[in-house]
């Protein structure tokens, strides 16, 4: 993987790590053994590139040894007029029932740290 | 720095001609998360063998990455002074900086504005829109591709924010890379030219899905390039469904006065 491709991932790792290692020590905890994060495919971070980063960054963090868990969502809008969801397949957000663009995308741009194991 | 297209990672940028130095957030961390304490914590009964219990904190905190935390401050400060604030973004050559000259000198006298804007290199867009008599403050990128949140909230700081009611973002001519960073401005504004052919929206769908106003320029220019009017519209309507849409000629004054209609009642947001 080329290193321009990743540099976005290592600056939301380096975001991660930071909010992990603290809220780790807000707990009392000298150690992470898993984090675990949710991304969104529309997030604009690849799980790939996410691993990688944490690999490379993890080394002097209280997660040096922990192991890192990706659950990908897949985006969903809602249609206003089907007043049903569905799940996004192009980049306008057609329903496939009635053909109208939805503007209220529900799910699929998630970034977020899910929990931690700690001790 | 730029995930969309691979050019350089952020280097060496200048405001108004001024190189400027790195900066640093307060709380000294380059990569800056949300500072928010943590959700239910519960300990499951250890596996035999661990010295100490795993405890297990569910935490569902986002991760902002950098360029978010900054877009998050301005749109902070924005709020508090009641400024409205525009991300302009099209291709190069569109017609922004055509277009946001004639808006200034139309709004002149009803709205206090300010342009920020973003290039490469040299203070050409700038001198232009320094005509108008509004204060422009100029961001050349060196060799970055759009305009980052942080480049903003640095150039803010050559402004009067206090005295201003609107402040337009004038973002580097690009339809790709812009659409993915966040300035903190309440309304992004696509301009798509009669000249560029009216399939671009679908083209590049991310940068006119985002935008809150849509502006068709060079109208003038739509007989002699054989534009297809209805097509163009019906694309955008597509790639933009909540997106006003206007229709402009900054040579002729066609749709300007609709246009600064639409921004003098715009609100902070």
């Amino acid at each position: 993987m080329p290193a321009a491709d990743i540099v976005h991932e290592v600056s939301i790792m380096q975001s991660t790590l930071a909010l992990a290692e603290q809220q780790a020590r807000q707990s009392g905890a000298a150690a992470i053994h898993s984090l675990r994060m949710r991304i969104g495919t529309l997030s604009g971070v690849v799980a790939e590139a996410l691993q990688f980063a944490f690999q490379a960054l993890k080394a002097d963090t209280l997660a040096a040894g922990a192991t890192l868990e990706v659950e990908e969502v897949r985006p969903a809008c809602w249609c206003g007029e089907c007043r049903a969801e569905f799940e996004v397949t192009d980049f306008l957000y057609e329903c496939p029932h009635c053909h109208r663009p939805s503007v209220d995308l529900r799910r699929g741009r998630e970034l977020a740290l899910v929990s931690l194991e700690v001790s | 720095m730029c995930q969309e297209c691979g050019c350089s990672q952020k280097g060496p940028y200048k405001i108004d001609g001024q190189p400027v130095g790195e900066v640093v957030l307060s709380g000294g961390q380059h990569a800056m998360v949300e500072d928010k304490p943590a959700g239910h914590v519960h300990t499951h009964s250890h596996a035999p063998g661990h010295a100490h219990p795993h405890v297990h904190l569910d935490l569902n905190l986002p991760v902002l990455a950098q360029n978010d935390r900054f877009a998050e401050r301005n749109r902070g400060a924005f709020q508090a002074l009641g400024l409205v604030v525009l991300n302009v973004v099209s291709s190069p050559g569109a017609g922004k900086t055509t277009l946001l000259r004639k808006t200034l000198e139309t709004l002149k006298g009803r709205r206090r504005a300010a342009v920020i804007v973003g290039d490469l290199a040299t203070e050409n867009d700038a001198d232009r829109l320094r005509t108008t008599g509004a204060p422009v403050v100029q961001v050349t990128t060196g060799t970055l591709c759009h305009l980052e949140a942080e480049m903003i909230s640095r150039a803010l700081a050559k402004l009067d924010l206090k005295n201003l009611d609107l402040l337009i973002i004038e973002n580097v001519g690009n339809l790709v890379c812009p659409a993915s960073f966040d300035l903190g401005e309440g309304t992004r504004v696509a301009l798509l030219s009669t000249t560029e052919g009216e399939d671009k929206p679908l083209k590049y769908p991310p940068i006119f899905q985002n935008a809150d106003a849509v502006i068709l320029t060079k109208t003038d220019l739509a007989e002699a390039v054989e534009f297809n009017r209805a097509a163009a519209l019906a694309n955008l309507r597509q790639a933009s469904p909540k997106a006003r849409l206007f229709e402009t000629s900054a040579k002729t004054g066609t749709g300007i006065s609709e246009w600064c209609d639409y921004l003098a009642g715009l609100r902070t947001r």
